[in-house]
C-alpha cells in the first residue's frame, strides 16, 4: 500500500495544485511542495527499514503489492520495490522538489495548470520506478509523457512548439516499439505456458529462442535507448532540452532519462540475458560515441543551455557504458553517475535559467565577466561545473571512475577512448565558465543576484554532491544487492562469466518465492 | 417461426416498430423536443430488449439473419451510440433550423438508418446484408443533405449518394457471381464451395473480391475514400459521427462475420488483399491527414488510417482477431463520438466550428470542452489511460500473435505519424486564446450549461467510457471474448 501512496500522493495533489490557483498566488507551489515532501519522507522512511532485507537480493522485494487489474491478459497491479527503484525514487522526490524551486519566479502565469502537469509527470516517473509487470510499467511509462508534453508546449521557450512535437514524436517511436517487444514476450509466454503473462517474475523465466530474443531484447534497447538518449536515437534532446522551461529541463535530464536507463537495468539486461552478451561490446561502443560526441559537441556550443544539454548526453554515455560491461564495479559506478548526473544537471539547468532570466538571453557570447555582477550564480556554476568534469571528492567523480574502472576489464579499448571524454569534459565546463563568467564585462544590466532561497535550494544539492562524493557507500549499499544479482544474470563475453548453471536455480526459486503468496 | 424466433428477433422488431410509432407521434404532435424524446426512448426500450434476446441465443433466424451473442453486442454497440447522436443533434438542429422548418423527420431516419444497422449486424445471407446496407444508405442520404438550404451537406449527399449506388452496384455483381459459383446465398454455403473443392474458382474470387469493394467503399478504405473527406465535413456534424460511428461498426461487424464464415482469410490471395488494403488505408490516411487545417477533415482522414489498423487486426484471423476489432471498434465508437460531440456543442453556439483557428486557445476559455476533445484525440493517438491505447494493444496483440510482423511495424509507424496531426490539433488547443474582442461578450460567459444538458450528458458519458475502459478494461473483454467465441463456434459448425 506504501507503493501506492508513493504513486497517488503526487497524482492526487495534481488537480488540487491546478485548483489552488484560485485561493492564492502560491498555493499550487505549495501544494505541489507538500506532495513531493511527503513522498521524499516515505521514500527515507523505506530507506532506513530496508536494510533488513539487502542481502537478499534481485526478485526478492523490499516490498511489494500485488492486486489483479485485467486477469485475460495477465495482466496486474504489480509493483516492487527494491534498492534501486529506492534510490531513483528518492531522486525523483528531491528533484521534483527542485524542479519546482527552479520555476518559482519563472512561470508566473497559468501557474496551476504548470504545478499539475509537474506532478502528474513526476508521479509517472515514480510509476515507472516501482511497476513490474510490464504492462503496468509501459502505462506508467507513457503517463509522464502527456503532461512534459504541456510543459514543452505551453511554458517553453521561443520553439517550444517545435521542440515538443520532437520530443513526444520521438519518445512515443521508441515507447511504440517497446509496446511490440512487450506483447511479444507475453505471447512467448502463452505458447510457453498456455496463458499470456507481462509479469517480470514469469517473463524472467522465458529460455528465448537466440534470434527471437535478438530481436526483442533490440526493441526493448532501442525502446529505452530513445530516453536516454543515446546516439543515433538523440536528436530530439537539445532542442527540448534548451526549449523547455528551467523546471521541465531539471525534470527531463535529471529523471526522464533516468527512466530510459532504469528500464535498461531493470528489464533489457536481465530479461535477455543471451542476446545481451552478443550485444554489450555494440551497447558499450554506442555509449564511448554517446560520450565523446556529446562532449565534442558541448565544445561547440554558444547557447549556454544547449551545451549543458550536450554535456547531458556525454554523461549518459558513461551510464551507457558501465551498464553493459557486466561487472559488479561498473554497474555501480552506473548507478552512482545516475544519482549524481541527477544533481548536477539539475542544478546546472536551474543556473542557466537563472542567467536566462537575468539576460533575457542564453547566447553566451553576450555574456562575460559575469562573476562581478553575480557572484552567487557564478560560484555556484563554477562548483558544478567542477562536478561536471569529475572532479574528485563530488560525486560525479566516483560515477565515472567506477565505471572506467569497472570496463576496463571487458572492454580495455573502449574504456581508454572513453576516458577521453573526462577530458573534454574539463574543455567544455571550464570553456563554458570562461566565456559566462570570466573576461571582460559586457555591458549588460542585471537587478539581482540569486535569491536566498535559490541559492539556499543550490547549496543544498553542492552539499549533497560533495556528501555523494565523500562517502558514496549509502547509495551503493543500497543498490549493490540488485546490481550483484544483475552480473550474475547476464554473463558478458569476458573472462568474467560465470557457469549459466547458477542462474538458474536461482531463478526457479525466484519464481516460485513470488508465486507462493 | 416459433416464439423463440420472435424473442430473438425482438431488436429488430422492436426498432422497427417504433419507427412507425414515432412516425405516427409525428403526425399527431409535430413538436421537435417530443420527437427526440421518443426516439431517444426507443433506442432505450430496444437496448432493453438485449438481454431478453440473448436468452434464445444463438439462433437462426429463417435462412437470412442469425441472431447471436455477436450480434447483439454490436446491436448494443449501435443502439448506445445513435443515442449519443440523438442527444447531440437536439441542440444543433435548434440552433440551424427554425420552429417551422420540419426538423422532426430528421429523428425518424436516424431511427430507420439505425434499423438498417441491427439487420447487417445479424444478416448471414446476401438478401439481408443488401437490404440492411440499403436501408442504412438511402436513410443516411438523406440525412447528410438535411440541412436542405445549405451548399455543403446538399453536394455532400449527393456524393453519397453516388457512392452507394456504385458500391451497390459492385456488391451485386459480386454477389451474383458468387451466387453462380456456390448455388448458395448463405455466407456458409458460399464458403463450403471453396472447402469442397479445395481450390479457388476464379469467378469465385473475383465475386468476392467485387463484394470486398462495396463493402471497402462504404468503409472508405484508401483507395476507395475518396468521398469520406467531402462527405464528413459536408454533412452536419452530428450525422457525420453518426456515419463514422454507426454506419460503419455495422458495416465491420458485417465484414468480420461474412470473412469468418466465408473463410476468406484462408485464402492467401485474399489475405494478401487485404493487407494490401490495410497498409494503404493507413498510410494514406495519415499522410494526407497531416495537410488539413479543417478539423472535420483531419478527423476524416483518421478515421480512414483506424480502419486500416483494424484491418490489421482483422487479418490476424480466428479468435484474437474477432475480439480484437470488437473491441477497437467500442473503442473507436466512443472516441469518435467524443471528437465530433465537441465539434458538434461548439458548431451549436457559433456556427460551424470546424477550422483549427476557431480552436485556438479553447483549452483558457472553455476548459471542459478542450479537455474533452484533448482526452478523444489522445484516445485517437492511442495514448495510454484512454481507451484507444487498449484498443491499440489490443490490434498490435493479434498481429503479433499471428505472426504478421511487417504490419504491425506498419502499424507502429502510422500511430507515429498520426501523433503528428493529433498533437497540432492539441497544441492549437493550449496556444494562446485570441484577442477576446472576437467572441461577444453574452454568449462567451456561457458555462458548461450553455451546451444544453443532453449534449453535456451525453459527452460526460462517453468521456468516463473513455476512460475507464482505459483504465480498466478487463470486464468487457472478457464479455467480448464469450460474445466473440459464439461466431467462432457457429462458423465452425458447418452443416
Amino acid at each position: 500500500m506504501v507503493l501506492w501512496l508513493l504513486i497517488l500522493i503526487p497524482l492526487l495533489a495534481a488537480p488540487l495544485a491546478w485548483m489552488g490557483q484560485q485561493w492564492s498566488r502560491h498555493a499550487a507551489r505549495w501544494i505541489a511542495i507538500g506532495a513531493l515532501s511527503i513522498d521524499l519522507l516515505l521514500a527515507f522512511l523505506l530507506w532506513s527499514q530496508g536494510h533488513r532485507f539487502q542481502n537478499s537480493g534481485h526478485g526478492s522485494w523490499l516490498l511489494e503489492s500485488h492486486t489483479s487489474w485485467i486477469p485475460l491478459w495477465g495482466i496486474s497491479l504489480h509493483l516492487g520495490l527494491d534498492g534501486l527503484s529506492l534510490v531513483l525514487i528518492l531522486l525523483t522526490a528531491f528533484l521534483g522538489l527542485i524542479a519546482i524551486a527552479a520555476s518559482w519566479t519563472e512561470i508566473q502565469v497559468r501557474v496551476g495548470f504548470f504545478h499539475c502537469n509537474v506532478l502528474l509527470a513526476l508521479g509517472g516517473v515514480i510509476g515507472v520506478f516501482l511497476a513490474i509487470d510490464l504492462f503496468l510499467f509501459f502505462f506508467f511509462w507513457e503517463v509522464m509523457l502527456v503532461p512534459m508534453y504541456l510543459l514543452i508546449a505551453v511554458w517553453g521557450h521561443e520553439q517550444r512548439r517545435h521542440a515538443s512535437f520532437k520530443f513526444f514524436l520521438f519518445t512515443q517511436a521508441g515507447s511504440l516499439l517497446l509496446l511490440v517487444g512487450i506483447i511479444a514476450l507475453a505471447l512467448l509466454h502463452q505458447q510457453v505456458s498456455g496463458r499470456p503473462s507481462f509479469d517480470y517474475a514469469d517473463l524472467m523465466g522465458l529460455a528465448l529462442k537466440n534470434e527471437m530474443g535478438w530481436w526483442l531484447m533490440l526493441a526493448f534497447f532501442i525502446g529505452f535507448a530513445v530516453k536516454l538518449p543515446a546516439p543515433p536515437f538523440h536528436a530530439w534532446l537539445p532542442d527540448t532540452y534548451t526549449a523547455a522551461p528551467t523546471g521541465a529541463s531539471v525534470i527531463l535530464a535529471g529523471l526522464l532519462a533516468k527512466t530510459g536507463a532504469y528500464g535498461l537495468l531493470r528489464f533489457t539486461i536481465p530479461l535477455f540475458p543471451d542476446a545481451i552478451s552478443e550485444f554489450a561490446p555494440i551497447a558499450m561502443g554506442l555509449g564511448v560515441i554517446s560520450i565523446l560526441y556529446g562532449a565534442v559537441l558541448a565544445c561547440a556550443q554558444t547557447d549556454i543551455k544547449r551545451l549543458v544539454a550536450y554535456s547531458s548526453i556525454s554523461h549518459m554515455g558513461f551510464f551507457l557504458l558501465g551498464a553493459f560491461a557486466g561487472t559488479e564495479l561498473a554497474l555501480q559506478g552506473a548507478v552512482m553517475q545516475l544519482v549524481a548526473h541527477g544533481l548536477s544537471i539539475g542544478a546546472l539547468f536551474m543556473l542557466a535559467g537563472a542567467l536566462q532570466e537575468r539576460l533575457h538571453t542564453r547566447d553566451m557570447r553576450q555574456m562575460g565577466g559575469l562573476w562581478g555582477a553575480v557572484p552567487r550564480v557564478a560560484s555556484m556554476a563554477m562548483f558544478f561545473a567542477l562536478a561536471s568534469l569529475g572532479l574528485p571528492g563530488l560525486a560525479n567523480f566516483i560515477g565515472e571512475f567506477l565505471v572506467l574502472f569497472g570496463s576496463f576489464a571487458s572492454q580495455p579499448f573502449l574504456t581508454i577512448l572513453a576516458s577521453i571524454g573526462m577530458v573534454m569534459a574539463v574543455i567544455y565546463s571550464l570553456a563554458m565558465m570562461q566565456r559566462a563568467f570570466f573576461g571582460r564585462q559586457h555591458e549588460i544590466r542585471i537587478e539581482a543576484d540569486l535569491s536566498n532561497s535559490a541559492f539556499g535550494t543550490l547549496l543544498l544539492i553542492a552539499a549533497l554532491q560533495v556528501l555523494l562524493g565523500l562517502y558514496p557507500r549509502p547509495v551503493l549499499s543500497t543498490t549493490m544487492p540488485v546490481m550483484g544479482t544483475l552480473v550474475r544474470l547476464a554473463p558478458p563475453s569476458s573472462h568474467l562469466t560465470r557457469p549459466p548453471v547458477k542462474f538458474l536455480p536461482s531463478s526457479n526459486s525466484f519464481t516460485s518465492h513470488v508465486s507462493a503468496p | 417461426m416459433t416464439l423463440q424466433d420472435f424473442i430473438a428477433l425482438s431488436p429488430i422488431l422492436d426498432l422497427g416498430a417504433f419507427s412507425i410509432v414515432t412516425m405516427l407521434v409525428l403526425a399527431v404532435r409535430r413538436h421537435h423536443a417530443t420527437i427526440a424524446l421518443v426516439s431517444f426512448v426507443s433506442c432505450l426500450l430496444t437496448l432493453a430488449t438485449l438481454p431478453w434476446a440473448s436468452t434464445s441465443t444463438p439462433r437462426t433466424v429463417t435462412a437470412l439473419l442469425i441472431v447471436d451473442e455477436y450480434a447483439l453486442l454490436y446491436m448494443g454497440l449501435l443502439l448506445s451510440a445513435t443515442m449519443v447522436v440523438i442527444s447531440l443533434s437536439y441542440r444543433y438542429l435548434k440552433f440551424h433550423f427554425s420552429e417551422q422548418e420540419g426538423v422532426e423527420e430528421y429523428y425518424l431516419l436516424l431511427l430507420l438508418a439505425t434499423l438498417g444497422g441491427l439487420v447487417l449486424t445479424a444478416s448471414a445471407h446476401f438478401v439481408s446484408f443488401f437490404l440492411g446496407l440499403e436501408v442504412l444508405g438511402v436513410s443516411l442520404c438523406s440525412l447528410i443533405g438535411y440541412l436542405r438550404a445549405r451548399r455543403h451537406p446538399l453536394e455532400a449527399a449527393v456524393k453519397y449518394l453516388l457512392i452507394s449506388i456504385s458500391a451497390s452496384a459492385f456488391l451485386l455483381f459480386g454477389m451474383a457471381l458468387l451466387y453462380f459459383e456456390s448455388g448458395s446465398m448463405t455466407f456458409r454455403g458460399v464458403g463450403m464451395v471453396v472447402e469442397k473443392a479445395q481450390t479457388v474458382p476464379g469467378l469465385w474470387l473475383g465475386g468476392f473480391v467485387l463484394v470486398l469493394v462495396g463493402i471497402a467503399l462504404k468503409l472508405g478504405l484508401a483507395p476507395f475514400h475518396m468521398w469520406i473527406p467531402d462527405v464528413y465535413q459536408g454533412a452536419p456534424t452530428p450525422i457525420t459521427a453518426y456515419i463514422a460511428t454507426v454506419s460503419k461498426g455495422a458495416v465491420i461487424a458485417l465484414l468480420l462475420r461474412f470473412a469468418t464464415d466465408v473463410g476468406a482469410l484462408k485464402i492467401d490471395a485474399l489475405a494478401h488483399l487485404f493487407s494490401l488494403l490495410a497498409v494503404s488505408s493507413m498510410v494514406t490516411g495519415n499522410v494526407l491527414a497531416l495537410f488539413q487545417q479543417n478539423v472535420k477533415r483531419l478527423l476524416a482522414y483518421s478515421s480512414i488510417a483506424h480502419f486500416g489498423y483494424l484491418l490489421v487486426a482483422l487479418l490476424a484471423g480466428g479468435a484474437a482477431a474477432a475480439e480484437a476489432v470488437t473491441f477497437y471498434v467500442i473503442v473507436y465508437c466512443a472516441m469518435t463520438l467524443g471528437a465530433f460531440g465537441v465539434v458538434t456543442v461548439y458548431s451549436s453556439e457559433r456556427g460551424d466550428a470546424e477550422r483549427f483557428e476557431d480552436y485556438r486557445g479553447l483549452f483558457w476559455t472553455r476548459p471542459w470542452l478542450a479537455a474533452m476533445l484533448t482526452l478523444s484525440l489522445l484516445s485517437l493517438a492511442g495514448i495510454p489511460v484512454t481507451a484507444g491505447f487498449i484498443g491499440k494493444f489490443y490490434a498490435i496483440a493479434a498481429g503479433v500473435d499471428a505472426g504478421l510482423w511487417w504490419l504491425v511495424l506498419a502499424l507502429i509507424g502510422n500511430s507515429v505519424i498520426s501523433l503528428y496531426y493529433y498533437l497540432r490539433l492539441i497544441v492549437t488547443l493550449f496556444d494562446e486564446a485570441p484577442a477576446p474582442a472576437t467572441i461577444p461578450q453574452g454568449p462567451a460567459v456561457q458555462s458548461t450549461e450553455a451546451a444544453g444538458w443532453t449534449a453535456v450528458f451525453s459527452l460526460g458519458l462517453v468521456a468516463s467510457i473513455i476512460l475507464l475502459l482505459g483504465v480498466y478494461p478487463g470486464p468487457l473483454m472478457e464479455f467480448i471474448r464469450d460474445s466473440v467465441s459464439n461466431l467462432l463456434m457457429v462458423a465452425g459448425q458447418r452443416p
